[in-house]
């Protein structure tokens, strides 16, 4: 492959609230069995990107855990394989990562030692398939500096929380604004860039220089007109993950049997951290209905239109409604839980009851498991 | 050393492709899952694996074995199959010759200690305590041994301790047993007595552990010690006590318990995605694995990674390994079906009266339909009880669409 991979995965999401207070945002469980990090990962795999370094910060060590080992992605390579990069302080520099620019900043020396002509820049918290190599090729036809990977999203989608980009008919890009209050396009920025590595060092040491510190506002943005920046649109499945209510929805997704011919039966296959756990039981009393269910859970109860992640005990008369529970979670007897997003490792004691009356509820609970 | 080779021929057409070590059990797992989990968790971590019946499932299961954290710098998982040399080149003639063969192996690493395993028991041991009792004994041999009802003693290797565990007489499968205790098949030998017996029983035909070299270190003298065990060991053989194994796993509080932290059975498992289960699903006290997507019904039932059960299908009491297609409205009951098999629409497995399997009855019995691996089964047919089914079968292998109890229907190209 001509390109090494970059996962920025420092930033900390605040818009999911609760759920990031214990892990980073390439850290959430996603779709029952994954981590956000798995999408992106296993594309720069399935992709044969063989070095790829992983910008960590906010909640790193969720993301050191889940990335203790390579091998599960297929890095543990003589060439390449991955790299976690979080913070440290150098003769020359004291900061925590300023910005995504700065993130990349504070590792240029990782950059300077490839040799791959290309860098495949994309952010942890998407679920997504994409071939980089199919951009790569869009890239160097079209002699781009820069290509942003975009989607176009339907008129219904609230596009202010992405960057947002238009397009002329050669697909320069030729309107870029982040976060706009008001968009005046449809088409949006899924944070997956691909730029030549000698140029991204030069853009990466002028900002620095400049004192600027954010890869969107500071380089793209700056340098829209200045460079040949180029749009790749894809059609396929993405979304990310970045609020409360996209991640409810991306889980949601997977109960589509399109989305999940999509990602779990079609090649390439989506890899994930093994987690040795037996396969999933059901005991008299459980009833279920429209839902996935991850392995080592034991069911005893009702669950209907809901995720249910790995590790999950479901007590007798338990009622789970439009509902996602992630990893580890102990409900006790006659919970009823409907609408609501219950955090992993929580413990529900018997006879409770949470229900997402407006919009989502995420539950955190942190009684003892062995006081029940 | 952890034997690997034998076929495991009363399991039928389950291990006609595949060496028993490698069938499916408890959804996840591979039989073998179980030895080499208890070797890594007693702290094992070198073992050679013997392989020589239909090795390929098995070398593709354990690979370097990384799932059993056997991927070591120093030892880990060795696969050893039969090999040829310059004088006599030959197979793996018994359980003792076989490691008889891979002596070079085992002095690669010097050991004091060797454990001698079979890959086809369902069982959690911590072989750290048996080697433990073994030291303290200061034994030759160690032997395990568990209680068995003393009617059923004689299908075992039965050993008679004294008051100190110390085995005074050793009998294979007696017909008036004078113990009840079995040997399980686990033995630990100091390294130079099993090299020394090995080497003077090298020129024995089909040298076995329990017809020769046990009895040969017997009377020689060497101090021989039975270590007793009393935890859950099954052995699965045959069709239904593999059937029956699998069934256990079901029960509210399984006797063999999978589920908990301590002592975890780890296994080679690519398939991570969650199950599915539709709103028309009904589902009731089972097993269901990875990447499966149900539509249809399952009462007691243990389903592998990534089985797909369409709409109307009712599964009853059966064994469904990875892979499985099963088509819409199909009944099937007390049916074992192996992996990758492909069953169209409207069938029905395991109906009709009990009728002995012609040509095999004592391995298709129980009432179970045996269906070996990436068969295909034509939409709307038949197939009755104490039967198997191997191959790709059209609709033609079926007469008036059915396949009465007690037939066996194997596609030519295919083995028994």
């Amino acid at each position: 492959m001509r390109a090494v991979g970059i996962i920025l995965a420092g930033g900390n999401s605040r818009k999911l609230h609760e759920l990031t207070a214990k892990r980073a945002a390439g850290a959430v469980p996603v779709a029952g069995s994954y981590r956000a990090i798995d999408f992106a990962l296993s594309n720069m795999t399935n992709s044969h990107v063989q070095k790829v370094a992983v910008l960590t910060q906010y909640n790193s060590r969720s993301l050191n855990e889940h990335l203790n080992s390579s091998k599960w992605w297929d890095f543990g390579r003589k060439q390449g394989g991955l790299y976690v990069f979080t913070p440290t302080i150098t003769e020359e520099n004291g900061y925590w990562y300023r910005g995504t620019a700065d993130a990349i900043y504070q590792n240029l020396d990782f950059l300077k030692k490839c040799h791959e002509p290309y860098v495949i820049i994309t952010s942890a918290d998407a679920v997504y398939k994409l071939d980089y190599n199919k951009v790569l090729e869009y890239h160097i036809s079209k002699k781009a500096d820069i290509t942003v990977v975009c989607k176009d999203m339907g008129p219904e989608v609230d596009v202010s929380r992405f960057g947002t980009l238009k397009m002329n008919e050669e697909s320069r890009i030729i309107k870029f604004e982040e976060k706009p209050m008001v968009a005046s396009s449809h088409t949006i920025s899924t944070g997956i860039y691909i730029i030549r590595r000698r140029l991204l060092i030069d853009l990466i040491e002028q900002c620095a220089e400049e004192e600027r510190y954010d890869f969107v506002n500071d380089i793209l943005i700056r340098y829209k007109n200045l460079k040949r920046m180029y749009g790749y649109k894809i059609t396929g499945y993405w979304n990310n993950i970045s609020t409360v209510d996209s991640y409810y929805q991306t889980n949601m997704d997977f109960l589509k049997p399109e989305v999940r011919k999509y990602f779990f039966k079609e090649l390439p296959q989506v890899y994930s951290k093994v987690s040795d756990l037996p396969s999933a039981k059901y005991n008299p009393g459980a009833i279920i209905k429209n839902s996935l269910i991850g392995s080592g859970s034991i069911i005893n109860g009702t669950v209907e239109n809901s995720i249910i992640f790995k590790k999950v005990y479901v007590g007798n008369n338990c009622v789970i409604k439009n509902s996602i529970i992630l990893n580890d979670v102990y409900l006790g007897d006659n919970t009823y839980i409907e609408n609501c997003i219950v955090e992993s490792r929580d413990t529900i004691r018997a006879n409770t009851r949470y229900v997402g009356e407006d919009g989502v509820k995420v539950v955190v609970e942190k009684n003892e498991r062995f006081a029940l | 050393m952890l034997l690997a080779g034998g076929q495991g021929s009363r399991l039928g057409v389950l291990t006609s492709k595949v060496a028993k070590p490698a069938v499916a059990f408890g959804g996840k797992y591979r039989i073998i899952d179980f030895p080499l989990s208890n070797c890594i968790n007693s702290g094992v971590d070198t073992v050679g694996v013997l392989t020589q019946y239909q090795p390929l499932r098995l070398n593709t299961h354990i690979g370097i074995g990384i799932p059993w954290d056997l991927d070591r710098n120093v030892g880990g998982v060795t696969i050893l199959p039969p090999y040829e040399k310059s004088a006599n080149s030959e197979w793996y003639t018994g359980t003792a010759n076989a490691i008889y063969q891979n002596m070079d192996y085992i002095d690669t690493y010097n050991p004091d200690y060797v454990l001698i395993l079979s890959g086809d028991h369902i069982y959690k041991m911590d072989y750290e305590v048996m080697l433990d009792f073994h030291k303290a004994k200061n034994a030759d041999v160690t032997i395990a041994a568990m209680p068995v009802p003393l009617e059923e003693a004689s299908r075992f290797g039965i050993v008679v301790t004294d008051q100190e565990s110390s085995i005074k007489e050793f009998e294979e499968k007696p017909e008036n047993p004078s113990s009840n205790l079995a040997s399980m098949g686990i033995y630990i030998f100091s390294w130079p007595v099993l090299k020394d017996a090995l080497l003077k029983l090298s020129e024995q035909p089909n040298c076995d552990f329990g017809k020769h070299i046990i009895p040969y270190c017997h009377e020689n003298g060497k101090r021989m010690f039975a270590y007793e065990y009393n935890g859950y060991w099954k052995d699965v053989g045959t069709l239904s006590s593999y059937w029956e194994a699998n069934m256990e796993l079901i029960d509210i509080i399984p006797e063999f318990n999978l589920y908990e932290e301590f002592w975890k059975i780890y296994t080679n498992s690519p398939n991570i995605p969650p199950h599915y289960i539709s709103d028309q699903s009904v589902i009731d006290r089972c097993i269901i694995s990875n990447g499966s997507e149900i539509y249809g019904e399952i009462h007691s039932s243990v389903l592998g990674a990534g089985v797909t059960v369409g709409k109307g299908s009712i599964i009853r009491d059966s064994i469904i390994m990875r892979d499985v297609e099963i088509g819409e409205n199909c009944i099937i009951e007390k049916a074992i079906i192996a992996e990758g098999t492909v069953i169209g629409d409207n069938v029905s497995i395991g109906i009709g009266a009990e009728v002995p399997n012609r040509m095999k009855p004592n391995i298709y019995s129980g009432g179970l339909a045996t269906i070996g691996e990436n068969s295909v089964i034509p939409s709307n047919v038949q197939i009755g009880k104490n039967t198997a089914v191997s191959g790709e079968t059209t609709r033609e292998d079926y007469p008036d669409g059915l396949l009465a109890s007690g037939e066996t229907l194997i596609k030519a190209g295919e083995c028994s």
